[in-house]
């Protein structure tokens, strides 16, 4: 009996026994949620799962309305425009130079890669309260009074903007690591042929072998590095809302979508209807985004 | 004269490294020296990058506080963390072996379905996600906080392009002995792609031990809140101490850094092997 089960006839039994749950959970949390939200979407639901109003289009155009829905768009775009390039510019930085160094190599590792093991919060924490304090007691503060700088409040300047610089120096500490280790690994898969060819032919070591053997071997990479960078800076919630927000409550600006969508859906008013719009919105444009990045890229041209 | 300059640049980038280390560093230095501070020296208008007396008793007083629960937040943080761990690998890599190896008529399909919720940040499903735990009346319990973050698409995509590349030798093998796909994949496979497991399952664990939205929206009650929701709400509290704060702080990180030097080099080699980057 065993032996029939094992048979070809009963491969599609055993692959649902290997997937099944995987699947059925991915379905129930990830699926279910997300039709879900697009039904509740179209209804008045304030405080409650089970809504009877129809509303049609109303939170949607409720949304597309709302000045800081939009500007919490703008303020993902900006964040992404800072953090995407300074992320990859440093750890590619990082790994290069780690690859090459030949003393300590294992230290350095550990040590651009500890931040990892921070959470969010951790780090939003010692950057508020410690580097980045306002007035008095910050080692930012300190560090330039030194240089006979004037005291700077850093997270409530909007003019000029300081707190950008707070907010992207703590994703850029905590995440540069683990894409150093991505771009390590990808600098070991290169064949040291390459670059004994390259010498051969005259390529001088430095920037020369960089741009014509390393980068163009790292593309695929890159390509995933990128892709990872964008889909995390899509999910910006901790180091905003723990750096920005106090027990007054968040100010209006520098407020990224899912901030927002938390503070409407899941703040006083409970209005999740309208947060659900929100969500579908949001989700709208991230799948687009991916797609023609994807394309843009030829990721699929890489399952052939 | 070129091998001057040869010694000259390695001399510069190691300067270099030196000095990014060092500031990689600080926070973490900041941590300790806050947390084994005194109030004052925190708060101090004339900062100094070393504080000017070490209290040790800190350690006792954190514990002891009734105010911050730190005892209960890292027992919850604990096993969150761990039955996330073990949960995520045990279901997505049976989905990753049973999507590489286990010819299917619709497996590509079903491949896809998976890698498309990729494309579906937890960002957007959040508020959806809150509606179905609270219908289902799991808001403040470890069901709550645990089953829906199981089904990790990113896990299951690893471990299904790991064994891709596994050698099929080694199955084949163990075919002729008669063993199915079910013994074939505990007895053959899972023995010998240790590395892997250990490089999802750190990262898995990194991220349970982290996460904050989640725990912040289904762990409302104060009884189920993790570290990391701890933390928050005290960083907004007017009145609890700086220091116990930050060693609150310092002390939620203990665990994983342990972790994190006992598997360090199997995450490097897991991405190796992997292709994680591919």
């Amino acid at each position: 009996m065993i032996r029939t089960l094992l048979g070809a006839q009963n491969r599609n039994l055993w692959f649902w026994v290997f997937v099944g749950p995987f699947a059925v959970g991915l379905a129930l949390f990830t699926y279910v949620p997300l039709l879900w939200s697009v039904w509740l979407s179209f209804f008045d639901a304030h405080n409650t799962v089970t809504p009877t109003r129809f509303v049609g289009l109303d939170n949607y155009l409720a949304m597309l309305g709302d000045g800081a829905f939009l500007s919490s768009l703008g303020t993902f775009l900006l964040f992404s425009a800072f953090i995407v390039p300074a992320t990859y510019v440093l750890s590619l930085g990082l790994a290069l130079m780690v690859n090459r160094v030949r003393i300590a190599q294992a230290f350095f590792r550990s040590v651009f890669f500890l931040p990892t093991a921070c959470s969010y919060v951790v780090a939003s924490l010692v950057w508020k309260l410690s580097i980045f304090n306002g007035v008095r007691f910050g080692l930012a503060n300190t560090v330039l009074g030194w240089f006979g700088a004037d005291q700077t409040a850093w997270l409530s300047s909007t003019d000029p903007p300081w707190y950008w610089l707070v907010i992207v120096t703590v994703r850029l500490w905590l995440q540069a690591g683990f894409y150093m280790i991505l771009f390590l690994a990808g600098l070991q898969r290169i064949s040291p042929r390459l670059y004994e060819a390259a010498a051969v032919d005259g390529a001088k070591p430095g920037w020369q072998t960089f741009r014509h053997i390393t980068f163009p071997q790292l593309r695929a990479t890159s390509v995933a590095v990128v892709l990872l960078l964008v889909i995390n800076a899509f999910q910006a919630f901790d180091e905003f809302y723990n750096l920005l927000s106090d027990s007054r409550g968040y100010p209006p600006y520098a407020r990224p979508p899912l901030v927002y969508l938390y503070y409407i859906a899941l703040g006083s008013e409970q209005n999740l209807g309208l947060g659900s719009a929100g969500a579908v919105i949001l989700a709208l444009i991230i799948a687009v985004a991916t797609i023609v990045q994807a394309r843009w890229f030829g990721l699929g041209r890489k399952e052939d | 004269m070129d091998q001057a300059l040869i010694r000259a640049g390695r001399a510069l980038r190691l300067a270099l490294l030196l000095v990014l280390a060092l500031l990689f560093l600080i926070p973490f230095y900041l941590l300790l020296r806050n947390g084994l501070a005194t109030e004052a020296d925190i708060t101090a208008p004339d900062w100094t990058f070393f504080p000017r007396s070490l209290q040790w008793d800190n350690v006792g007083e954190l514990f002891a506080d009734p105010n911050l629960p730190m005892a209960r937040a890292l027992l919850n943080s604990s096993v969150i963390a761990v039955a996330t761990t073990l949960g995520t690998l045990l279901l997505a890599s049976l989905a990753g072996y049973g999507l590489a190896r286990i010819p299917y008529r619709h497996a590509n399909a079903v491949f896809y379905a998976i890698l498309g919720t990729l494309m579906v940040p937890a960002a957007v499903t959040f508020v959806p996600s809150f509606v179905l735990v609270s219908s289902l009346g799991w808001i403040s319990t470890l069901r709550g906080l645990i089953i829906p973050t199981l089904f990790s698409a990113f896990a299951c995509f690893v471990f299904r392009q790991y064994f891709l590349g596994f050698p099929r030798e080694l199955e084949d093998a163990a075919r002729v002995d008669g063993l199915g796909y079910w013994r074939t994949y505990w007895r053959v496979v899972v023995p010998n792609s240790r590395p892997v497991f250990a490089a999802v399952g750190t990262i898995v664990f990194i991220g349970a031990w982290n996460a904050f939205l989640w725990p912040l929206v289904i762990g409302q009650d104060r009884e189920a809140w993790t570290v990391q929701v701890a933390l928050s709400t005290f960083t907004t509290a007017q009145n609890v101490n700086l220091h116990e704060l930050f060693l609150a702080a310092a002390v939620s990180i203990l665990p994983l850094v342990l972790v994190f030097f006992l598997l360090q080099r199997y995450i490097v080699a897991g991405v190796e092997r992997t292709g994680i980057d591919d």
